[in-house]
């Protein structure tokens, strides 16, 4: 008999885009929840702007919409859906503050829609800071206490009651200004000092660095049942965010007292707050003492819960949906054994290593130390059965070049002892720096704080590498190393590194290969392993794998049927490549079990659907290295491999893959390879006759000077080796081009850099399709609303194009299917264009899905993957009708950019990628779908005023119309000299304000930041260059850091403001997907 | 690379493992049992239920956190739950040769070769478990390179429960007490007016003493076979012990006359199996017991669910209870019997540990509601 109450249809509030603090967690998340409601018969009704999840695809939700999470947005939602109930657990804090206002505004009662699973009242609890520290008072809790001073002697009272060392945070201060450690009162008092100069109040608050961070997954239920489902402990110690932190699980370093003791606190805790679903536990765990404080408790689904779920094969998203309808544990199944119950506490019998992936290099400007703020945009997860193996296996998965702990190109740190106190994303290789110069690992603990267990698993393998480096062939090693080797996570790269050294920068391809021969020969292969909540009590229904060489038995009976289709996933999660090959990846596997395959992922993303077990019938969490993915062919022996739908890292195997003899499901690594090397491609584009921007490899700088005398500035400079900074640059003179070239890069022989014609003022077009044996079946042609110049990733495009010449669609679908046909290409595809008048030049070609795959399949309603995949088992499609290409509405995908957590970074674009996520809105015409679209990504309407720089004289008159657009509308505009002399010449009203270089006049620009005088920033930089840094990155900065909406493009700017100018938000129709 | 010795998991049906030695470099032989708990090593290996076994940790990282002090024999010392190690043998995928811990005073290793306990890893637990979990457990033996090679032993061939019960009545007035030996025939007075529980030690886990003594009552810890019949006593409690309840015989006996008495009577683990027994109801081996942490157990006609920690080879089976008896908890995996009560008198018993020690405490309520019987 089940214990759940009735309910008929359920609101569920996703996350929005994905940023810095809150990315592919959610549709993980959302998506469990949403079929949790479903298995139940509940019509399930979404809101959600992120158009590239898996939970906004077809079939997830009954009604799907795609609006901002915001309470205007989803209370007009409600009044249209009239739900009976709504769950605000599954969509991060996004979600929960619209949830929690709609309850407090009572939006949510006056519609009769109840809050399923913990209530508003307890979220509210652990919300407020003052509210959590008076509940787990209650429970004799200790939580980390503060207390604000306005002076130097109540500084050192509160210092001395509190005991030594404390941390003082000036307040009302941005960047962490003012903030330090204290050890004694002398430090106390210089601090406080200088704090008191610029901010009237400092807190001070014990310190606990250095302590321990442990947290806990918890899950209750109404009836008062309660487990958790996992515990993990922080490699870095507290002081480290934890979404910065390499996290362990389970606890390594906790002794069964102090394992349970947290535990019995946490469900203590839980209990007491009232929590029914799912919740996590911080805590801060002295390392010498059973002390312990509690740091926060998330009273929703959280990115900690989502790395639990795939750390122990535990669905809490799932679990905690059920629960929110009124399940008890009791009345659930255990969904991996199926025949357990859910009522219980995973027992691991393996390592789970969870690493951080910082994209900082991409920013200028940028602080790159780690601390208490995240800035990291995604993560890897990796399983081992020891320490070693998980964490070298994780260094791996992030994607930097690394090849483990050890064995990686030496990075250039002059200071190691200062690198280790204060930790970058670099740190875990500054302690491979620091052993190799004879630091011990007590020496780093006192340093690093991190324990000394973790520190000793990593001098093993740092041993391990100084064994083998004694040899040069082999046949040297004896079995037992290469074997310990391998058991502690080396790959076949860094044996063969180890053991070759400098001779490996010859064939490294052909070196690796005897590597692998030579154990092979020796029988050490790695084991396949199950994942099964029970540590193997009970046999497990499902196939949640990985691989290890610690083990001697695989887990799994390879049928060596041939019915396998593998698809390779794309792994972590970074500036350029997230959840959108996420949802390609899960259509391909659909796909594929639909059509009667086996389906088999590999993958290695914890925030992710296709690293869920439900999604295929095998997944391998493992590396998506040549040598994994080898090691699982050869086990698998699969009907073929899907390289095209996981983005960069599949495709980039194409070439050594074909030369394994694997059979690569739809276009061959041949044609691939024609695509990726740029001097193929470009013959191959001469010999098709089709324009491409002009472009040389170069080595030295008189080869440099004479192209671009040939093509004239700005030019495109793209370096092969970065020293430091962004990779890619525009340059628009001689003096910036030698300072990018001298500083941040390093031209030779060995590292050529390219340089392209860049044209200005050009549009840019992306064609996106799908083609059987090169004739082309489905295709989108968008337009980016920005000029080319700004990365097609951060681009504001606008699908189907309303502003393109017939002319210039039709040349793009001509030149499309030449190039579809002389590359032979049997599958999705994407190629970038730059259109000038109707001149059209080809910058890029991918064969492979892109990431605006789900974009234009979503607004189509076509699913170009399904159609790809299809095609890739050997099926023969039909064309889908034409009319189903005439579209009456339209969609607008625009990014979403977490440049408030990158403190330092300048906000601007160019054409390196920047942005972090995206959404895509339908409307019915241009400003409705960028009206909204532009909300859903953080953007508000001016209610006051607006601060212009509008930069050069083409983009002061570019924007001249939307000025004239916020004078009408009886909006202030303040703008700087040139702008404001520009704008009064044209009749526009303007009030003239100071760039922060001449502090003298009055009024200054960023006091009307701070004093929040306008709610809308638009600040043009001149150029591409960084040069006029100062004055104009100070007062992007300033919109960013005081959360005041900032646009920095013309043609986008220009765009917002007609759609806010012409359509007011009350007219903004509430469409579902199926309506339009 | 350490250099270690090679060593052998020797299984009775012929199955061989081959691993690397970390403990006591010598032979031994056992029952081969896995437990999948993710902590608590030194609490297990110090548990006396585990006499005669070779335990298999499925966790697979062991030592990590090295080992607390210890306080000698017979003291009720925090994470040691006997005095001495009573497995056999322990077994892992890997050993932390190097320890951090702000309490431990030395490694696992160290303390393993103290105690000539051998300890392998390099071993592929899991392939081991799954093979217990498909062929139950089963006789095994441990063959270090070097080392004499041993024959299988049988512990449950063997009365266990008379090898690891204390010899001599002991006498706890309270928590940090001394235990003081007791030999006459009637009971001293309780100081302070403490009632007391008369403590039936079948091979107990110290931590149900303390347990019971932070409950502020006196504790009568009496030998497994004592016949405690005319002893005056609040409460009666009948420990957990190591193998087949068929060995306590006596105990049952005395079980079954205390049965005359009115004062209640609680018990743990092999403490539930003699109960039920004393009842009338009959006991069997399971395939491969309950070890770990993480036993999902229901109180019967409730909706109070709680994880326990479990270690039992044993199970009391819940066709059997007599009329008057009834399921107190019942285990959510598998339906089998977690507790017995009688109907209307103050009996009752639970086959899990709520003493914990190591696992989760959740149920040490239970202390608390045998307390208040008294």
């Amino acid at each position: 008999m089940s214990s759940a109450k009735k309910y008929n249809k359920v609101l569920l509030l996703g996350s929005g885009a994905l940023k810095i603090g809150e990315a592919g967690e959610f549709d993980y998340s959302g998506a469990q929840a949403l079929k949790a409601l479903r298995e139940e018969g509940i019509t399930t009704v979404l809101v959600n702007p992120n158009i590239a999840t898996v939970q906004t695809s077809d079939g997830m939700a009954d009604k799907i919409y795609f609006l901002p999470v915001t309470p205007y947005f989803v209370e007009r939602v409600i009044e249209k859906e009239r739900p009976d109930g709504i769950l605000l657990a599954f969509g991060g804090q996004t979600a929960l503050n619209c949830g929690v206002e709609l309850t407090v505004s009572g939006v949510l009662e006056h519609y009769g829609v109840e809050v399923l699973g913990t209530p508003v009242r307890a979220i509210m609890d652990t919300e407020d800071r003052e509210l959590f520290v008076e509940k787990l008072n209650q429970i004799d809790v200790r939580t980390i206490s503060s207390e604000a001073v306005e002076s130097v002697d109540d500084a050192l009272r509160v210092a001395n009651s509190l005991g030594y060392p404390v941390i003082v945070r000036a307040a009302y201060a941005l960047g962490g200004l003012g903030s330090g450690f204290c050890d004694n009162d002398t430090e106390l008092r210089a601090l406080v000092e200088k704090a008191l100069s610029f901010s009237p109040q400092v807190l001070v608050e014990k310190s606990l660095k250095g302590w321990k961070e442990v947290e806990y997954e918890v899950v209750r239920d109404r009836f008062d049942n309660c487990i958790t489902v996992c515990n993990m402990e922080n490699f870095d110690p507290l002081g480290i965010h934890t979404g910065e932190s390499i996290v362990v699980a389970p606890s390594q370093t906790l002794s069964n007292e102090d394992y349970h003791y947290l535990r019995a606190l946490a469900i203590k805790i839980v209990r007491h707050i009232g929590i029914v679903g799912e919740c996590n536990v911080q805590y801060a765990f002295d390392p010498a003492s059973m002390d312990y404080r509690v740091i926060e408790v998330n009273a929703r689904l959280s990115r900690s819960s989502a790395l639990a779920s795939k750390a122990t094969g535990y669905p809490l998203a799932f679990v905690a949906a059920k629960l929110a309808l009124g399940y008890g544990l009791f009345d659930l199944r255990n969904s991996v054994t199926q025949c357990t119950s859910a009522f219980f506490e995973p027992a691991l019998d393996y390592v789970v290593v969870k690493i951080p992936r910082w994209d900082l290099g991409k920013f200028h400007g940028v602080d790159r130390h780690i601390g208490s703020s995240m800035k990291s945009v995604g993560e890897v997860m990796a399983i081992g059965r020891t320490f070693e193996e998980a964490i070298q296996k994780g260094l791996r998965m992030i994607g930097q070049g690394m090849h483990g702990f050890v064995e990686n190109k030496d990075i250039n740190i002059p200071d190691v002892e200062s690198a280790l106190k204060m930790p970058t994303d670099r740190r875990i290789f500054v302690i491979a720096k620091a052993f190799a110069q004879g630091y011990t690992v007590d020496r780093i603990h006192e340093l690093t704080k991190i324990d000394r267990w973790f520190l000793y698993k990593l001098y093993d393998i740092y041993q391990t590498s100084c064994e083998l480096n004694k040899f040069d062939t082999l046949d040297q090693i004896s079995d037992e190393l290469m074997r310990y080797a391998k058991q502690q996570g080396f790959s076949d790269f860094q044996i063969a590194r180890s053991v070759f050294k400098d001779e490996l920068l010859g064939d490294t391809d052909a070196i690796i290969a005897r590597v692998r021969t030579d154990r092979k020969e020796r029988g050490i292969v790695p084991v396949v392993k199950q994942i099964d909540t029970l540590a193997a009590e009970y046999p497990a229904a499902t196939n949640y794998l990985y691989l290890t060489y610690n083990g001697t038995t695989n887990d799994v009976d390879y049928l060596g049927d041939g019915r396998s289709v593998v698809v390779l996933g794309s792994g972590a999660y970074r500036i350029g490549s997230s959840v959108e090959f996420d949802w390609c990846s899960v259509n391909a596997l659909m796909t594929a079990r639909k059509e009667g395959w086996r389906s088999v992922m590999i993958n290695y993303n914890p925030e992710t659907v296709s690293t869920d077990y439900d999604i295929c019938d095998r997944l391998y969490f493992d590396e998506l290295t040549y040598e994994r993915v080898m090691d699982i062919l050869e086990l698998e022996n699969p009907h073929g491999v899907i390289l095209s739908v996981g983005g960069q890292i599949p495709n980039n195997l194409a070439t050594r893959l074909d030369a394994a003899h694997v059979n690569i499901l739809g276009t061959a690594a041949r044609c691939i390879d024609r695509a990726e090397d740029r001097h193929k491609f470009s013959a191959m584009l001469d010999s098709l006759g089709i324009d491409q921007p002009r472009w040389r490899e170069l080595t030295d700088f008189d080869a440099i000077d004479e192209f671009v005398a040939e093509v004239g500035f700005p030019v495109l400079v793209r370096p092969s080796y970065v020293l430091s900074g962004a990779a890619m640059n525009v340059c628009s003179n001689d003096d910036e081009l030698r300072r990018f070239l001298k500083l941040a890069a390093n031209v030779s022989k060995k590292h050529p850099v390219v340089v392209s014609e860049f044209i200005q003022n050009a549009k840019e077009i992306e064609m996106d399709a799908v083609a059987e044996r090169g004739e082309i079946k489905a295709y989108a042609i968008s337009e980016h609303i920005e000029y080319a110049g700004v990365h097609s990733g951060d681009a504001t495009i606008q699908f189907p194009p309303q502003k393109l010449y017939v002319e210039t669609m039709r040349r793009i679908k001509k030149v499309s299917a030449r190039i579809a046909k002389a590359l032979e290409i049997s599958g999705p595809f994407n190629i970038q264009f730059l259109a000038k008048d109707n001149d059209i030049k080809v910058i890029e070609c991918n064969l492979r899905a892109s990431r605006s795959f789900p974009f234009v399949s979503k607004v189509l309603k076509i699913n170009f993957i399904d159609l790809a995949t299809r095609i890739m088992l050997g099926q023969s499609v039909e064309k889908p009708a034409k009319s189903a290409f005439d579209l009456d509405y339209v969609g607008i995908k625009a990014s979403q950019f977490s440049f408030s957590r990158l403190g330092g970074a300048d906000p601007v674009l160019g054409v390196d990628m920047a942005s972090t996520g995206e959404v895509g809105c339908l409307g019915d015409d241009t400003n409705e779908a960028i009206l909204k679209s532009l909300l859903a990504v953080g953007m508000r309407v001016p209610q006051k005023a607006v601060l212009m720089s509008t930069g050069s004289a083409k983009q002061k008159a570019e924007m001249l119309d939307a000025a004239h657009r916020l004078h009408q509308a009886g909006l202030t505009i303040y703008a700087t000299g040139g702008t404001c002399q520009y704008l009064n010449e044209n009749g526009i009203p303007a009030i003239r304000c100071y760039w922060p270089s001449t502090p003298d006049h009055q009024p200054q620009a960023l006091d009307l930041l701070h004093e929040r005088k306008v709610d809308l920033v638009i600040n043009m930089p001149k150029n591409f260059t960084g040069t006029e840094l100062s004055n104009g990155r100070q007062i992007r900065r300033a919109a960013v850091d005081l959360n005041i909406p900032l646009l920095t493009n013309s043609r986008l700017a220009s765009a917002f403001i007609r759609a806010f100018t012409t359509l007011p938000l009350d007219k903004i129709e509430i469409k579902s997907w199926d309506e339009y | 690379m350490q250099a270690t010795r090679r060593a052998k998991l020797i299984l009775q049906d012929g199955t061989v493992f081959e691993g690397r030695s970390f403990g006591y470099e010598g032979s031994t032989a056992g029952e081969v049992v896995f437990n999948t708990a993710m902590t608590g090593y030194p609490e297990s290996l110090t548990d006396p239920s585990y006499e005669g076994q070779i335990l298999v940790t499925t966790f697979p990282q062991l030592g990590n956190y090295g080992v607390p002090p210890s306080g000698g024999d017979d003291s009720l010392k925090d994470y040691y739950e006997g005095s001495r190690i009573h497995c056999r043998a322990i077994v892992a995928q890997d050993y932390a040769f190097n320890h951090s811990h702000w309490l431990a005073d030395r490694s696992l290793a160290q303390w393993l070769k103290e105690e000539k306990i051998p300890g392998l890893y390099d071993i592929d637990t899991r392939a081991l478990t799954k093979h217990l979990r498909n062929h139950g457990s089963m006789l095994g033996k441990i063959v270090i390179e070097g080392c004499d090679d041993v024959d299988f032993y049988d512990p449950n061939a063997e009365n266990l429960i008379a090898k690891t019960s204390c010899t001599d009545v002991l006498i706890y007035d309270g928590v940090g007490a001394e235990p003081r030996v007791f030999d006459g025939t009637e009971l001293p007075e309780a100081p302070e007016g403490k009632k007391t529980v008369l403590l039936v030690d079948c091979g107990i886990k110290h931590n149900i003493i303390r347990c019971l003594l932070r409950r502020g009552v006196r504790v009568v810890r009496v030998p497994w076979d004592y016949d405690f019949t005319g002893l005056k006593y609040d409460g009666l409690f009948i420990s957990n012990g190591p193998g087949n309840p068929d060995f306590a015989g006596k105990t049952i006996e005395h079980i079954r006359k205390a049965m005359e008495r009115p004062e209640p009577i609680c018990g743990i683990c092999m403490g539930n199996q003699l109960l039920a027994k004393a009842a009338g109801a009959q006991t069997y081996k399971l395939k491969y017991g309950h070890r770990s942490h993480n036993q999902p157990v229901r109180r019967a006609g409730t909706d109070s669910c709680y994880v326990t920690s479990q270690n039992h080879g044993f199970a009391v089976d819940n066709a059997t209870l007599p009329a008057d008896w009834e399921p107190l908890f019942i285990n959510m995996n598998d339906g089998t019997n977690e507790g017995i009560r009688h109907k209307s008198k103050p009996y009752f018993s639970a086959q899990f540990h709520p003493e914990a020690s190591s696992g989760p405490r959740d149920t040490e309520f239970l202390f608390d509601e045998f307390i208040e019987l008294l």
